[in-house]
């Protein structure tokens, strides 16, 4: 079925779980609040009441226990899609991700494999108290074993979700709580990138930047505004940090030269810093300035009033374009080791 | 250490067959005998008084949700008997670990409205000291503050202090594993806490059978060795009746005591929250006509310990600290951006201070734009 014309992010996901329950019995949703509530950004909206209890089910409060079920139950031969409600609710089960969850291949040495979904809303910007805005990709991209995937378009989290559960190996699939009332003309179903291709959601020539899930927009406008000074910004959307597209990337930054990194997440060893060095290492000599990364503070999240200081917007973009001195000659030399300039 | 009666039979673990309650739900004495002695009318009539308060301070809150004051606002609308129950049985240097929900116990802890209101209206993590009150930061994650309430009233034994700690947690949360491991070191170590279950039925859209399968929550405790008991939460002289028990237990070196109070919430379970899609009206309405407020008044009233000039100068004192607290609340929060940097280790590290020069950077960069106007 095709919603209409508008759909939001969250209608998609609800869409593809609603499609994958549909053509798969394995399928299974589940998890605190999914029920006949469906889930407190309606993502399970009206599972319930069109699978039945067996397909879609509240479970008791208890993260470690939810995932640690659907271990079993994917050994059993289902395909758990579990959510969690919020991205720091999920630390009570990291022991279950990271010690079972993203290893059971591997200690199985293949016999068994996990196909395990666990939906995860993420990140901030929407005025949550707390422990409600965790950027969390860090800890499970880190992890071996787990995939970890993050839309930024309507049409990318239809098409991504129904891949994560059809995928054969775990997927950490967080969702941008920001952009789940973001809209676009979708006709679902829709199929867009397989999981580790990157997106060029705007073609530019002077500097790329390389956002992913709730930072794409933030992009986007960055690059609108810098055109008014000059920039042609390339701006890249991961899509999937596991698997991470290498080929992409570095095609762009030889093309562009340049590079800034942008997430919300605490920029000390986060993913930014993964790609930064990825990028310094396979395109050295194509570089005119240092990667830069423009992530969040390396602080907790800060109390919602606060928060806009915190997350990466659009004029910490352009000051850090800045500093990548896109006329005349690169005047990097006193960063590089030794300061010999 | 098993509890023992004088003949040397050990004491059960288990609670009562039913919720304890002294009123009936129109708040007429219910039949005896009670296996708990019935608290003081002063402290009866002392806790009417702070529930009374208590409501009002709830329903303004919520008022200031729908203004946008507050990011969000979890009542307790219908869980008075327990909030304030729970702070009179203690004393002022007992330690509460509250959870989010818990804001009219903490201001009848004597924490400043405002100051109470601080996490869910978004200007700090915590607006009150700790210390200052007892009184753990209000706790979002599910039943992590229970694992610390046990471990504070260790240090509180093993210091001699005969202090206690209190920990609040909902019907929900009980099912975490911390909670479980909360009972278990509390038992193991003789820490002396109480464990307030106050099981309003549902977590968030679901309702206590999806939650656990056991008879009542109250028999959590048996199989960690932790006395438990059931109450009827919406009865405040039945909570006060059994929390001081239960208090008295744990101060007396008998280690940790849980205590499930059955009550119901009547609100959603925040202002984002849409309860008719998983309960009944009628449901809540049949938990209206158990209002704790107007059990314990007819109950006073019957005593002859409140009459209607006492009752209308509590209305006039909750008028005021509602009066009090809109005026707080419509006042905008001095925000102290540069803060963000201040309290993440007690020196900032070199790269926090490099973040925290940017920032400024940023905001004079602002004040100038505000400034002068191009
Ligand atoms: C570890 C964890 N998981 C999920 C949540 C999201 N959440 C917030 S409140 C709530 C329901 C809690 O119900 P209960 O324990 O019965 O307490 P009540 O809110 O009814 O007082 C949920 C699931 C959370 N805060 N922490």
């Amino acid at each position: 079925m095709t919603p209409p014309a508008g759909t939001t992010m969250a209608q998609a996901l609800n869409a593809a779980l609603r499609d994958a329950l549909d053509g798969d019995e394995r399928v299974l949703v589940f998890g605190e609040d999914v029920g006949p509530l469906g889930g407190v950004f309606r993502v399970t909206d009206g599972l319930t009441a069109k699978f039945g209890e067996d397909r879609c089910f509240d479970t008791p409060l208890a993260e470690s226990g939810i995932v640690g079920f659907a271990v079993g139950m994917a050994m059993g031969g289902f395909r758990p899609v579990v959510e969690m409600q919020f991205d720091a609710f999920a630390y009570p089960a990291f022991e279950q991700i990271a010690s079972h969850v993203a290893k059971m291949r591997n200690r199985t040495r293949g016999r068994v494999a996990l196909p395990i979904v666990i939906r995860i809303p993420y990140a901030g910007g929407i005025g949550g108290v707390e422990h409600h805005c965790d950027s969390s990709e860090g800890y499970y991209a880190h992890t071996p074993g787990l995939k970890v995937v993050t839309p930024a378009t309507v049409a990318d989290a239809y098409s991504l979700l129904r891949e994560a559960i059809d995928d054969p190996d775990p997927v950490i699939f967080l969702e941008p709580k920001k952009l789940y009332w973001s809209k676009a003309d979708v006709a679902l179903p829709a199929r867009t990138e397989p999981f580790g291709r990157a997106a060029i959601r705007r073609p530019g020539a002077d500097a790329t930047v390389v956002a992913y899930g709730p930072t794409v927009p933030v992009a986007l406008e960055a690059a609108e505004a810098a055109a008014d000074e000059g920039w042609d910004l390339e701006v890249l959307d991961l899509r999937t940090i596991v698997p991470f597209d290498d080929g992409t990337v570095v095609a762009s930054v030889r093309r562009t030269g340049r590079c800034v990194v942008l997430s919300e997440a605490a920029g000390f060893a986060g993913v930014g810093a993964e790609i930064a060095a990825r990028v310094q290492e396979r395109c050295f000599h194509s570089l005119l300035a240092p990667v830069l990364r423009v992530t969040g503070f390396d602080i907790p999240y800060p109390p919602p009033m606060l928060e806009h200081h915190h997350l990466p917007g659009v004029d910490r973009i352009l000051d850090a374009l800045d500093r990548l001195q896109r006329d005349d000659e690169p005047d990097t030399r006193h960063l590089l080791a030794g300061g010999a300039a | 250490m098993t509890e023992r009666h004088r003949d040397g039979r050990p004491r059960p673990l288990l609670p009562s067959e039913r919720p304890i309650r002294f009123l009936t739900d129109g708040g007429t004495p219910a039949r005896g005998p009670h296996p708990y002695p019935e608290p003081d009318p002063d402290l009866l009539l002392r806790a009417y008084r702070r529930m009374v308060v208590g409501r009002r301070f709830d329903a303004q809150a919520t008022a200031l949700t729908k203004q946008g004051r507050l990011a969000v606002y979890p009542s307790s609308r219908g869980q008075e008997a327990c909030q304030v129950g729970a702070v009179l049985a203690l004393d002022d240097g007992d330690w509460l670990f509250p959870t989010y929900r818990e804001s009219v116990a903490l201001v009848t802890r004597g924490i400043p409205p405002v100051e109470v209101l601080s996490l869910l209206r978004g200007d700090a993590h915590c607006g009150y000291d700790p210390h200052r009150h007892h009184v753990a930061p209000q706790c979002t994650p599910l039943a992590t503050q229970t694992v610390h309430a046990a471990g504070l009233a260790y240090a509180e034994r093993r210091k001699g202090s005969g202090r206690v700690a209190l920990a609040f947690v909902g019907d929900g949360a009980t099912s975490e594993g911390d909670f479980h491991e909360a009972l278990n070191f509390a038992a193991v170590f003789h820490a002396p806490v109480v464990f307030l279950v106050q099981n309003n039925r549902y977590a968030i859209s679901v309702p206590l059978e999806r939650q656990t399968a056991a008879p009542a929550l109250a028999y959590k405790g048996i199989g960690y060795g932790v006395r438990s008991e059931q109450v009827d939460g919406n009865d405040a002289v039945a909570v006060l009746a059994v929390l001081g028990a239960a208090v008295a237990h744990a101060r007396s070196g008998g280690g940790p005591f849980l205590v499930e109070a059955h009550t119901y919430r009547m609100e959603p379970h925040t202002n984002a929250d849409d309860a008719t899609r998983y309960r009944a009206d009628a449901e809540t309405e049949r938990w209206r006509r158990r209002d704790p407020i107007a059990r314990l008044e007819a109950y006073l009233r019957g005593l002859g310990r409140l009459g209607d000039e006492e009752a209308a100068a509590i209305a006039a004192e909750a008028e005021e600290v509602a009066a009090r607290l809109r005026a707080g609340m419509n006042a905008d929060p001095d925000l102290a951006p540069l803060d963000l940097f201040a309290h993440v280790y007690r020196e900032p590290t070199p790269q926090l201070a490099e973040q925290r020069a940017l920032l400024r950077s940023e905001l004079q960069a602002e004040l100038h734009a505000e400034e002068v106007p191009v």
